[in-house]
């Protein structure tokens, strides 16, 4: 993955305008963070493969980290702190932010067809 | 000496951290090891270091270096499908049937899976409660002995001390090469591996002290029977 770039990235989340898309939303902060620090809480979570349209979509961010919110019919898709981006297999648009050590951290992916399960 | 080793794990590098000097030691000495591998570690966070996967790349990855893993130790591999995360909301009994397929077709003298309840990991503790659910539900004269392998924070004041303390420092190259081959896993915590040469001499020989003692607690099915 590469560091967002924002046009990009708005033109990749408006070409999935009004259609069918199957979405990944997961954020995590590893299933050792409270083995490694007792004073830490071990947290994530994560759909995959959820079908919905989206009518708006917004990519908002400064320096190198950014937010994206997917408008639907009855709801919204938010996830904050992404870094990086790729286009994956020629039509998946995927988003993740990671740390210093290149965890991820949280991740969000469009795609018109479902992700491998 | 073992007739046939049969290691389960969750995760493709749970093996090389684990067991794989022990699984070494079982292979120089002639004995047949197979490694049923639960899932690819698909949900992993660490993404190599720099980051090399992506989410949808990674179980691949991991699939190879799994794989190139199973070929530094010389043991056969089957991969069990299962899906990272997700063990300890599959059928408990449904997941014991299966691993208890490949149990009696083996027919192994030893298991090595995690304890459960005391390996910090979800799939940890349920692979390791299927595995021995497996065990248990054959006749006790076929059972093979079990090792489960115990690392949560304090498990010593429930567990006492393990029974077995593998030294290897004899197999210890094998293990750090297979530790090694999973490339996009050794990052984090396990960063150290890969700056062997570059740590404090003193820090680095308690690193090593560390890993080169495998520890393991042979399961009592009497003590713990759970019908």
């Amino acid at each position: 993955m590469k560091p967002i770039e924002i046009e990009k990235v708005q033109q990749a989340l408006d070409s999935y305008l009004n259609k069918e898309v199957y979405v990944h939303l997961e954020t995590t902060n590893g299933a050792y963070a409270n083995h490694l620090d007792a004073n830490a809480y071990t947290v994530g979570a994560y759909i995959r493969n959820a079908k919905v349209t989206y009518k708006q979509a917004k990519i908002i961010g400064e320096g190198n980290s950014y937010r994206v919110g997917l408008k639907m019919e009855l709801g919204w898709i938010y996830a904050e702190g992404l870094t990086d981006w790729t286009i994956y297999q020629e039509d998946q648009l995927l988003l993740a932010g990671h740390d210093r050590e290149g965890r991820l951290m949280v991740a969000l992916e469009i795609s018109e067809t479902p992700f491998h399960q | 000496m073992e007739k046939h080793v049969v290691v389960i794990y969750p995760h493709p590098d749970d093996e090389a951290f684990g067991a794989s000097g022990s699984i070494a030691q079982f292979r120089r000495d002639g004995v047949p090891v197979t490694y049923l591998c639960g899932t690819l570690g698909q949900m992993g966070r660490n993404m190599g270091n720099p980051t090399f996967a992506n989410r949808e790349s990674l179980p691949e990855i991991r699939k190879k270096e799994l794989k190139q893993a199973c070929e530094t130790l010389d043991m056969e591999l089957k991969m069990l499908g299962y899906r990272d995360k997700t063990i300890e909301f599959e059928d408990k009994q449904e997941v014991a049937d299966h691993l208890r397929s490949y149990l009696e077709e083996i027919k192994p003298s030893l298991v090595i899976t995690h304890y459960p309840g005391y390996a910090v990991h979800p799939d940890h503790n349920s692979l390791g409660a299927a595995a021995i659910q497996a065990v248990e539900d054959m006749t006790p004269e076929k059972r093979p002995k079990v090792w489960a392998q115990a690392f949560s924070n304090g498990h010593e004041e429930d567990l006492g001390s393990p029974d077995i303390v593998n030294d290897v420092h004899d197999t210890f190259d094998k293990k750090l090469q297979t530790v090694l081959s999973h490339d996009s896993q050794v990052a984090g915590m396990f960063g150290w591996f890969k700056q062997m040469d570059e740590i404090d001499e003193e820090v680095k020989n308690e690193l090593i002290e560390h890993q080169a003692m495998e520890r393991f607690y042979t399961w009592d099915f009497e003590k713990n029977s759970s019908n």
